[in-house]
């Protein structure tokens, strides 16, 4: 098995075994492979590629096609244990709406995103006056898929306004895990387990 | 024509049992006409039931008998291929109500030896599931690995799921919908009509006959064919060319080649289909609707089909079962917590994508029955 990344590796350590999960955005299933594999986990997938959703269902994987700004709506409540959104929360339309849906189909969800005050985001705007082109942002401001930049600072405020308890966080720098305190500016990547307040 | 067809030797088996219909009229026998590829392995676990589409038959890998061409999914079906025979063990039966062998209206009246016609009962797709499980019983099946089907032989699929989901590890249904919809049942009701105008076709006794309704199948046949093939596809194939012509001829001869192309299509099929099964069949795939039973609630369907496991393939160029079909059988099985696959794949051929050269669905196909076979 190849190597996952490490925010999925992260997520891949923290869901308990023989779970249900929901994994949004799965991509061509590494992670659900991953949890399927070594964890026990029935896991499901939700994802818009065709390819990747060929070369996971290649697997035996269960995915669905589908658009996290709509399909979510097709889970019932409560259908799975945990819901994961990987990476994606900056891309969808009302990434409010779709961090409701995932604690309605499950209790708890991982949401993982690129942190945009991360210092050489900040930097890039301080002394460039231009939007960032990063490792993790790649992209040029016309083309990036990602419509709602966030910042740390920026979900942990969106979480408190909607009684939503965050109930861990992991913060990486690189692929190296830093600390809370400095995580807003130090942050290249954020990973919060939130749960229904 | 259609004479010589019912005179062509299919291989198959007479089960003496009842078969109890949805109608409430009773089959008291029921011959099942079938074709099977690769070898049952000791624990009976490979076997993969293949269900065909409205006018396909049990010659999914051979050659057909009638028309000397391949079978109708050979790209698909042998050894090496998506369903792989060296690895499966797979069946294919001619379903209740056609003309390739198994019994519909054509079968002999057990008292009088003459041709039943219109007096063979009418027929769901649930019915011709329950003459499959009868097959699998006699040749001691008792759970499939897959069952697989597109167009009809989807809804097959899903009435396998609903009505004998402790039988099957898996289904695959491809173009295919839970229901007919009020266009589905337009377009067949033209069919029919187009066959039962025949005055060859005399309320459906033409068996004895030297002739059959061959001109109001033909009819059937070629509006069906539209439904069939996408607008991008006419068009590319055919535009407004004219057939083997200069100019128009101001007269009603095939001027166009899309023309020509539908009336070959028509009289070819009537080499190798028979007007009263045409009829049957598509009443069948009219009264289908799953969610029926269950007060419209199609997630009642599946209520006990939460350990099989679905896959779920649309065309984006089918508007006979669109896309949309395909979401709600998807959205009824996550709300039982099915599991669920489905993928929208791009080809520009239509309904009939589905038996036409589509990479991505052979793929799809290949894994998703790659496992555990």
């Amino acid at each position: 098995m190849t190597k996952l990344r490490p925010d999925l590796e992260i997520i891949a350590n923290a869901i308990p075994g023989r779970t249900r999960v929901l994994d949004v955005g799965c991509g061509d299933g590494a992670l659900m492979a991953e949890l399927r594999a070594h964890k026990y986990v029935d896991a499901r997938g939700l994802e818009i590629d065709v390819a990747a959703i060929e070369a996971a269902m290649a697997q035996g994987l269960s995915v669905v096609q589908g658009d996290a700004n709509r399909d979510l709506a097709d889970y019932p409540d409560d259908a799975f244990d945990y819901a994961i959104l990987s990476q994606t929360l900056q891309t969808t339309e009302r990434p409010d709406r779709v961090v409701e849906e995932l604690l309605r189909i499950a209790p708890r969800a991982f949401v993982s995103f690129p942190n945009f005050a991360h210092w050489r985001v900040r930097m890039s705007l301080l002394w460039n006056g231009r939007m960032p082109v990063t490792r993790l942002l790649p992209v040029a401001w016309y083309e990036t898929p990602n419509i709602h930049h966030v910042t740390v600072s920026d979900f942990r405020d969106l979480v408190r306004a909607r009684g939503i308890r965050v109930e861990r966080a992991w913060y990486l720098s690189g692929d190296r895990p830093t600390s809370d305190a400095a995580a807003t500016w130090r942050a290249e990547h954020a990973i919060f387990l939130i749960a229904r307040g | 024509m259609a004479s010589l067809l019912h005179q062509i030797q299919h291989q198959g088996v007479t089960i003496n049992a009842p078969l109890p219909l949805d109608s409430g009229q009773v089959l008291p026998s029921v011959t099942i006409a079938y074709q099977s590829y690769g070898t049952l392995n000791a624990d009976k676990s490979n076997a993969v039931l293949i269900c065909h589409a409205l006018t396909g038959d049990q010659y999914v890998a051979s050659d057909h008998p009638a028309t000397g061409k391949p079978g109708w999914w050979a790209r698909m079906v042998g050894p090496g291929k998506p369903i792989d025979t060296d690895r499966f063990h797979v069946i294919c039966a001619n379903v209740l109500g056609s003309c390739m062998g198994t019994s519909g209206p054509a079968t002999p009246d057990t008292a009088s030896g003459a041709p039943l016609g219109m007096a063979f009962p009418v027929i769901t797709i649930t019915d011709m599931v329950r003459a499959q499980a009868m097959l699998l019983d006699h040749l001691g099946i008792s759970r499939l690995h897959a069952v697989v089907g597109g167009s009809m032989g989807g809804m097959q699929a899903l009435a396998w799921a609903a009505a004998y989901p402790d039988r099957i590890a898996s289904a695959l249904v491809i173009a295919s919908a839970a229901r007919h919809s009020a266009q589905n049942i337009a377009f067949h009701e033209v069919g029919r009509q187009a066959i039962m105008a025949d005055p060859d076709w005399r309320d459906g006794q033409y068996y004895g006959s030297a002739r059959a309704p061959t001109k109001g199948l033909a009819v059937a046949r070629m509006a069906a064919h539209i439904t069939y093939l996408s607008e991008e596809g006419l068009t590319e194939k055919f535009g407004r060319r004219l057939q083997a012509r200069d100019i128009k001829s101001f007269g009603f001869d095939a001027d166009f080649q899309v023309e020509s192309y539908l009336r070959h299509q028509g009289l070819a099929f009537t080499d190798r289909f028979d007007a009263n099964a045409y009829l049957y069949i598509t009443r069948a795939m009219d009264y289908f609707d799953l969610a029926e039973p269950h007060d419209g609630r199609l997630a009642g369907a599946f209520a006990k089909a939460k350990d099989v496991r679905f896959t779920l393939v649309s065309f984006d160029t089918d508007w006979l079962y669109p896309t949309s079909e395909s979401r709600r059988i998807v959205q009824a099985l996550q709300s039982v917590g099915a599991p669920a696959s489905f993928v929208e794949l791009s080809a520009p051929f239509g309904h009939d994508s589905f038996l036409l050269d589509v990479p991505a669905l052979d793929r799809i196909i290949a894994g998703t029955l790659g496992r555990g076979g």
